[in-house]
């Protein structure tokens, strides 16, 4: 038995660096694509935006994600492995601000990071963030909620599907545009609940997804079942959420606003389910991403910042069939064309 | 010496003259109660249960409504049915990680058949229910005949089945007015059976309780359940009185995968659409559920009702601290200290005596 184990060993291991190298030497630049998890529909599409721009630029690209959102374990594993294998440029929308020092290590190695979709709080973890305004993309939904109830909107009861309570930045941007944008006032931006208005029921972790938006509902109902507006955090929450207003046989009377964009969240618009939603570009950034990736290893240029803001904005519009003095909009036809998944 | 003999006989006839005896202990009213909780496994989550109802009924605005209760039974349908399964795998000393990947992918093949393919319904479902089965029977296999540990086994099948699930779907959701429109029948666990004095009792938590009828029937009264109850408590013992233990472990891992097929079409109702996103959590949920409910996590001992209750009692608990305001992580804390507290009885059952 020993004998064989030796000989079968170092036959795998030069098989593996002999395929390594053949798969190296096809390619110029590798790079790496981080995502929070493969299940969210948005991190797929972004994946697959990021995997055919990197074919027509000759970047090798390696893609890696985490399980749940929060989870920032592989992630770690995922840049260390970069590095490792020497990547030029790593993407990654961050599970938590717990990578910050493996990405400072990374940009200390000469690898470009560029942060997709969710900043990370230190602004030297990253070398350029290209994102969507999650704060306008709030913002956007907030106001047209509150033009659309017109007088109501003072006596609104509204109801927050939020991610969960880890104060995740994408969550509690997104949370907080829309309260301002409502004319809610929020003493602190940077986590969720802070507000003491009394037209916010209460906040729920809906986790992003159809079951969580079900419960979330009706939790909020059990609390309050006159609530007439409901934020939902992004588009699988709100089908569900519509799912539970149906149950309880309430879709009529009530308002739901959503984030995301995606092509079955646009048809929600068009179908009356959706109220409006504030479409994001995830293609977008990934290609941007790849170009930036491109362009550095070519001749070492670096991403800039869009005007005013610390952060390359790839783009938000409001998607509504009922548009409202006021705030811009897109209609559902437009916002077909433009949706991903 | 014959004052000595007299002396001794005297003494003798004040011993008792029976062959043998033990001296009992469990006199005490302690004991009393840990015999009567042995005998009655049921008897303790089902008395938290009411307790904790008429508590929150106390501490939380409109608790006690029919509405409100029946919320939490629906609340619990899905999570419910999956512990029935959980319970008898728990009950052979085993554990099952992989149920929640189980009860998706079997509710993705009902629905991209039904809604995408076209495929009849009765057809879709029985091959939804039938692939759930089949991923119990694999688990099953390799506890029983590759002999490996379930712990490891689920553990390793919850990757392989969730990364199954995800290439299947696609990462994409199946959406309810797609269902609506091909294949209404999916939905129908999610209807209202009665809406009596404002509750809604949906079909899934009929079913709820009549699985959990005819599941604590064959466990108590059929030769197969009697055999799952002895291979959990010593399998060794199980082998030697004849019990084809392999065969029944199979079959235990395999109908717990048939109930988690069927728990997919459930959840189909419940939530209103397939998303590959969702029921990550109930894995944990189940096993809480159980161990609330007072099965043995070292087997053999335990009932079905109970995990029925256990899910109940988190629901209630969930359900009335957020009603009450109280913060969700302490939703957190309580369920934790409730499986602490139901292990901890659990040893105390197992002593044979102090």
């Amino acid at each position: 038995m020993k004998s064989r184990i030796i000989p079968s060993t170092i036959g795998a291991i030069a098989l593996t660096v002999l395929a390594a190298g053949a798969h190296a030497g096809s390619h110029s630049t590798a790079a790496c694509l981080i995502t929070k998890n493969n299940t969210n529909p948005f991190f797929v599409k972004m994946k697959e935006g990021a995997e055919a721009k990197a074919e027509a630029a000759g970047i090798a690209l390696s893609s890696y994600a985490g399980k749940l959102d929060g989870d920032a374990g592989p992630q770690l594993v995922a840049i260390e492995n970069c590095v490792a294998m020497g990547a030029k440029g790593i993407l990654i929308t961050a599970a938590n601000d717990s990578v910050v020092p493996a990405l400072k290590k990374a940009r200390a190695a000469g690898i470009l990071v560029i942060a997709l979709d969710t900043p990370l709080s230190d602004p030297d973890a990253q070398d350029m963030t290209f994102a969507t305004d999650n704060f306008e993309a709030g913002l956007l939904i907030g106001r047209w909620a509150k033009a659309t109830m017109g007088a109501a909107a003072k006596d609104a009861k509204i109801g927050m599907l939020d991610i969960n309570k880890d104060n995740i930045s994408v969550d509690v941007q997104r949370d907080t545009g829309f309260l301002v944008g409502f004319g809610i006032e929020v003493p602190n931006l940077k986590i969720l609940g802070s507000e003491t208005d009394s037209r916010v029921i209460g906040h729920e972790s809906a986790l992003g997804n159809p079951e969580g938006g079900v419960k979330s509902v009706e939790n909020l109902l059990a609390k309050n079942p006159d609530m007439n507006v409901v934020y939902t955090i992004n588009e699988p929450a709100a089908e569900g959420a519509y799912q539970a207003l149906k149950k309880a046989g309430k879709e009529k009377g009530v308002l739901i606003v959503s984030v995301d964009g995606g092509c079955p969240g646009i048809a929600s618009v068009k179908s009356g389910v959706i109220g409006a939603t504030s479409q994001q570009y995830p293609l977008l950034m990934a290609s941007k991403g790849i170009e930036a990736i491109a362009a550095w290893a070519k001749d070492g240029t670096k991403p800039s910042a869009s005007d005013g803001l610390n952060f390359f904005n790839t783009g938000v519009n409001l998607v509504t069939d009922s548009p409202v003095a006021g705030v811009p909009s897109i209609d559902s036809t437009k916002g077909t064309e433009l949706c991903w998944g | 010496m014959s004052e000595t003999e007299t002396d001794f006989e005297q003494n003798l006839k004040n011993t008792s003259d029976a062959v043998a005896a033990f001296q009992l202990d469990d006199q005490s009213f302690l004991s009393s109660i840990r015999n009567a909780v042995r005998n009655y496994p049921t008897l303790v989550p089902a008395l938290v249960l009411v307790v904790s109802i008429l508590v929150f009924g106390f501490l939380a605005p409109r608790f006690l409504s029919p509405g409100v209760l029946s919320l939490v039974l629906q609340q619990v349908t899905v999570i419910g049915i999956v512990a029935i399964a959980q319970t008898l795998i728990i009950l052979t000393a085993g554990i099952d990680l992989s149920v929640g990947a189980i009860l998706v992918l079997s509710s993705f093949v009902m629905g991209r058949l039904a809604v995408m393919t076209g495929v009849p319904l009765p057809l879709a479902i029985a091959a939804g229910m039938a692939i759930g089965t089949l991923m119990g029977a694999f688990n099953g296999f390799l506890v029983a005949k590759v002999k490996l540990p379930p712990f490891i086994v689920t553990l390793g099948t919850l990757s392989v089945f969730t990364a199954l699930k995800l290439w299947y779907s696609g990462s994409e959701s199946i959406r309810n007015s797609d269902i609506e429109a091909t294949a209404p029948a999916l939905l129908w666990f999610g209807e209202a059976a009665a809406r009596p004095y404002g509750a809604s009792i949906t079909y899934g938590g009929v079913a709820l309780i009549l699985l959990a009828g005819i599941f604590w029937y064959i466990l108590q009264h059929t030769a197969w359940g009697r055999h799952v109850h002895a291979i959990g408590d010593d399998p060794e013992a199980a082998i030697l009185s004849g019990i084809k233990t392999d065969r029944t472990l199979i079959s235990v891992y395999a109908v717990a995968g048939l109930i988690c097929g069927f728990a997919g079409w459930v959840a189909i109702g419940r939530v209103g659409s397939i998303s590959p996103i969702a029921f990550e959590e109930i894995n944990l949920a189940t096993i809480t559920a159980v161990v609330i409910g007072g099965t043995s996590l070292f087997g053999g001992r335990g009932s079905i009702p109970g995990s029925v209750l256990g899910a109940l009692i988190v629901g209630v608990f969930t359900t009335g601290l957020s009603l009450a305001g109280v913060d969700d992580y302490w939703q957190m804390f309580a369920v934790g200290n409730l499986v602490l507290i139901a292990v901890a009885l659990d040893q105390w059952l197992r002593r044979a005596s102090q």
